[in-house]
């Protein structure tokens, strides 16, 4: 495995292997080498010496930092300043058994984003500017150091969440905000997934601008410290700002939902709790040999795909995003598989094969196949940063 | 503009802008072409006559004018792509447009192109408040959308100034922003899912009603396109509860840094108001000569801050501001005490360009954006170069996200006062790229700021740009001459295939 210590070492490695057009797995720290697919690579080169922060400009709500750098550091980093990473970066390690650090740029080329993308975006509506080495080994930019930036291609957005298969990031320019100055969560405990996805509808759609709003069925919301003595299902929106706002609409929210049932206030320790466990998924119920998955559909759809998965294979989970990113958990098998696809298709929405064996993820579609028309244009945009396919090849799709 | 070849337009009789040589096989045709549009479309929604292509051949960039070939109107997703089809098969270019409102000439036409108008696709499929999301054609205006879900008290956020005529399509194509991008984000934040029509007449479906496609994200890399890689017909949108109630307020100063500092105060405490407006002098005075909003005459420099929410979260978060704005010893401040208030005084904001419309004969707007620290220094050189070129600029802009607007007064009856304004506006735009910032924040590169990439981007760079359009667009038929400088814009080969 080898680690360059520069950018320029990045590109020397990667122009060396377009040379010898040997394949390269790309990776940070590895803490997801165990979700999508497994990479067959007669080389190794992670980014986890690419590690500092460049700039924070906490005035200007901007940081770049090398793509190695440890995504704890940038947070103790944004935490010093009232500031925080606005998508609420999630951390899967222990799900995919990994006890290595998440880098910035492992987060950012996997496309994850926590509780808070329902309200104030994803991860890649964050990334303002990159660095990245394509598969000639030539360095290229996008974007920059600005919040409003339309100038060419947003090559940005593309290089976000393509799991290292088009370029090597090496430097990451992201918009951050202020950190609340408090948090308050309402929690209506014991209903149903489609009535909870109809309060989640009510909530969101408040002028009280909830930031995050979730549904854990019983078993989900005992394995939660901060709601299992509600004893029961749970329904969760979270209200974050100054103080009185927070005040004046948890408890506005509170009495609009009143039809749903009485609610619980959840103060900002146990807040900053329960959405640490649900932005890192610790509510799924998931058995060591499980496999799990993410699925996004829109959001009055979550409780029929859980119903039709419970039903298919007894599966266990939960909803984020207002109802519209369903957790689940269940045998790692083709026909487990086969019916979450069928669930997600079923509803017009898409899958991520999270974690299961190497050989259920690589016999299987990890994400949705795409129709001819977008595969061939898929394809020849691969070829457009990376003409011998020699970064990440197969981890998206098998052939790309 | 030094151009090795390729077609120049000439408006007042000298040249401004040049694209592609027309191809000669597609002139030769043009009747042929024409009778080919009018198999796949209604009668009326193909233009072939001179009189009724005339409309067409500008856009917002009204300095730039060049008929096209034809226009075609399609009603339906499946009449782009038989379009689509068609053009692909025959070698002709295309150019899409929506209301035509682009500021950087992102619809100009070319003279063997045609222009794919898609103001006709203008229903509104779908509203779901409960999943808050809208499904609208292409043509749909950016306000229409708001109109439609506004009874309900839900909105969509992005606000272009020209929200009133364009379209949705065309904001997808140009990412466009607005004045309450700070809090809300830009188009390319506020999309779920689009239908596209590819160059070869293919009709896709990319993200849709949920969060977060897996896989390339293709719902990022066409917004903001600028009509290089396919064509939208439909567009999901997210929309948004309006919030309790907004209030605005103006803080006045004698000083443009001092005025800057006081924004870095307001973002440093926290506070991420919804919108965040900054006016210079010159601008201060068009405005109010216009609007008659009170805005204070004697000030250097002008805020127009807006918060949102009930009354007692706004009243809260003004206190929190006035003190901030307190500390920079402001000339004035006002808080609005009611709606109509706040309406005045965003009326003369938004009616700026307007307003110093009405005291120049003409003005280009530029639209670059700057990290906000260089605020001071960049506003600064602004003023200089405006006394060296002997210009008027008024100063107008979007103060929480760098984004700047000057805007130079030029007459465009005299060709060289247009020179010299280009050439203003290319610096400024140049020393935006200098400071650390970009060419363009909202309006797009278009053939306005095709030239200036090469000083935001190396030929590496342009040319990895180059090929993912080419990945969609083989021959490069889509939009010709905007984005890239022209002499690059010869279909680059895959470097290994």
């Amino acid at each position: 495995m080898f680690a360059p210590n520069s950018e320029a070492e990045l590109a020397q490695a990667i122009g060396a292997a377009y040379a010898a057009a040997e394949p390269v797995w790309v990776h940070g720290q590895g803490s997801k080498a165990q979700s999508m697919r497994s990479v067959q690579a007669a080389r190794s080169l992670s980014t986890r010496n690419l590690s500092g922060i460049e700039l924070y400009s906490p005035k200007e709500l901007i940081f770049s930092a090398q793509s190695g750098t440890k995504v704890s550091e940038i947070e103790a980093m944004l935490a010093a300043n009232d500031q925080h990473m606005i998508a609420e970066t999630p951390d899967f390690s222990a799900l995919l058994g990994s006890t290595a650090p998440q880098t910035l740029g492992g987060v950012v080329a996997a496309g994850l984003s926590g509780p808070r993308r329902i309200s104030l975006g994803a991860t890649r509506d964050h990334v303002m500017g990159v660095r990245a080495v394509n598969g000639l080994g030539e360095t290229i930019r996008s974007g920059g150091r600005v919040l409003k930036n339309v100038t060419g291609l947003d090559i940005c957005k593309l290089l976000t969440g393509s799991h290292g298969t088009l370029a090597v990031m090496s430097e990451i320019t992201m918009k951050v905000l202020p950190a609340p100055e408090r948090r308050a969560t309402v929690a209506i405990a014991g209903l149903d997934p489609v009535r909870a996805v109809a309060a989640l509808a009510a909530a969101l759609g408040s002028p009280y601008a909830v930031s995050a709003a979730a549904y854990l069925p019983a078993q989900a919301a005992a394995r939660v410290p901060a709601v299992a003595w509600l004893q029961g299902s749970v329904t969760l929106a979270r209200i974050e700002d100054f103080t009185p706002s927070v005040a004046y609409r948890a408890d506005r929210l509170r009495s609009d939902l009143a039809a749903f049932g009485v609610a619980e206030i959840l103060d900002d320790a146990a807040s900053r709790a329960l959405w640490a466990a649900v932005r890192d998924a610790q509510p799924l119920a998931a058995a060591p040999d499980d496999a799990i998955w993410r699925v996004s559909v829109r959001p009055s759809a979550g409780p029929r795909v859980v119903a039709a998965l419970e039903a298919a294979f007894g599966a266990a989970g939960f909803l984020d995003w207002g109802g519209g990113l369903v957790w689940v958990a269940g045998p790692a098998t083709d026909a487990a598989h086969a019916a979450v696809m069928a669930a997600a298709l079923r509803e017009g929405g898409t899958w991520q094969l999270l974690r299961g064996p190497d050989a259920l993820r690589n016999a299987v579609a990890v994400i949705p196949p795409e129709p001819d028309a977008m595969a061939r244009i898929s394809a020849r945009v691969k070829l457009a940063f990376d003409p011998k396919s020699i970064l990440n090849p197969g981890r998206m799709r098998a052939g790309l | 503009m030094a151009h090795g070849r390729g077609k120049r337009l000439s408006r007042w009789g000298w040249e401004v802008i040049v694209q592609h040589e027309p191809k000669p096989g597609v002139l030769a045709r043009r009747d042929a072409i024409i009778a080919g549009l009018r198999r796949l479309l209604p009668e009326d929604n193909v233009i072939g006559d001179a009189l009724r292509l005339k409309p067409y051949e500008t856009d917002g960039l009204s300095a730039y004018r060049q008929i096209p070939l034809a226009v075609a109107l399609p009603e339906t997703t499946e009449q782009v792509a038989a379009v689509m089809a068609y053009c692909h098969r025959e070698g002709v270019r295309v150019v899409p447009r929506g209301a035509g409102t682009s500021l950087s000439g992102g619809a100009l036409p070319l003279e063997d192109a045609v222009v794919l108008g898609l103001m006709k696709m203008s229903r509104i499929l779908e509203i779901d408040y409960a999943d808050r999301l809208a499904v609208v054609q292409a043509g749909v205006t950016n306000i229409g959308i708001t109109n439609a879900v506004s009874a309900n008290e839900f909105f969509y956020a992005p606000d272009p100034s020209s929200q009133l005529a364009c379209m949705i399509g065309g904001n997808v194509m140009m990412n466009s922003g607005g004045a309450h991008c700070l809090r809300y984000g830009v188009t390319a934040n506020n999309l779920l899912g689009l239908k596209l029509v590819t160059v070869e007449g293919e009709i896709l479906e990319i993200g849709g009603a949920y969060c977060d496609a897996a896989g390339y994200d293709w719902l990022g890399l066409i917004t903001g396109s600028e009509g290089q890689l396919a064509i939208v017909t439909e567009v999901t949108v997210r929309i948004l509860r309006s919030p309790e109630g907004q209030r605005a307020m103006l803080a006045a100063f004698d000083s443009i840094p001092v005025a800057g500092a006081c924004v870095d105060a307001i973002i440093s405490s926290g506070i991420i108001p919804v919108a965040l407006e900054f006016m210079d002098k010159p601008c201060i005075h068009a405005c109010e000569d216009f609007a008659h909003a009170g805005y204070p005459l004697d000030a250097e420099a002008m805020l127009i801050i807006e918060v949102e929410g009930s009354v007692v979260e706004q009243d809260d978060l003004l206190s929190r501001i006035r003190e901030i704005c307190a500390q920079f010893n402001p000339i004035s401040m006002k808080v609005s005490q009611s709606a109509e208030e706040s309406l005045a005084i965003w009326k003369g904001r938004k009616g700026a360009f307007g307003a110093v419309g009405r005291i120049s004969p003409d003005y280009l707007c530029m639209d670059g954006t700057i990290p906000t620290s260089r605020l001071p220094e960049v506003l600064g050189r602004i003023t200089e170069m405006s006394h060296e070129c002997g210009l008027g600029v008024a100063n107008v802009f979007h103060a929480g996200d760098g984004n700047l607007h000057p805007l130079i007064m030029f007459d465009a009856n005299d060709p060289e006062s247009f020179r010299k304004a280009e050439k203003f506006g290319g610096d400024i735009l140049k020393l935006c790229v200098d400071v650390g910032g970009c060419l363009t924040g909202e309006h797009g590169v278009g053939v306005e700021k095709r030239d200036l990439m090469t000083y935001q981007f190396n030929p590496i760079e342009l040319n990895q740009q180059r090929r993912v359009k080419s990945a969609f667009d083989p021959q490069w038929l889509l939009n010709p001459s905007k984005v890239f400088p022209l002499e690059d814009t010869t279909p680059p080969a895959m470097a290994a295939e």
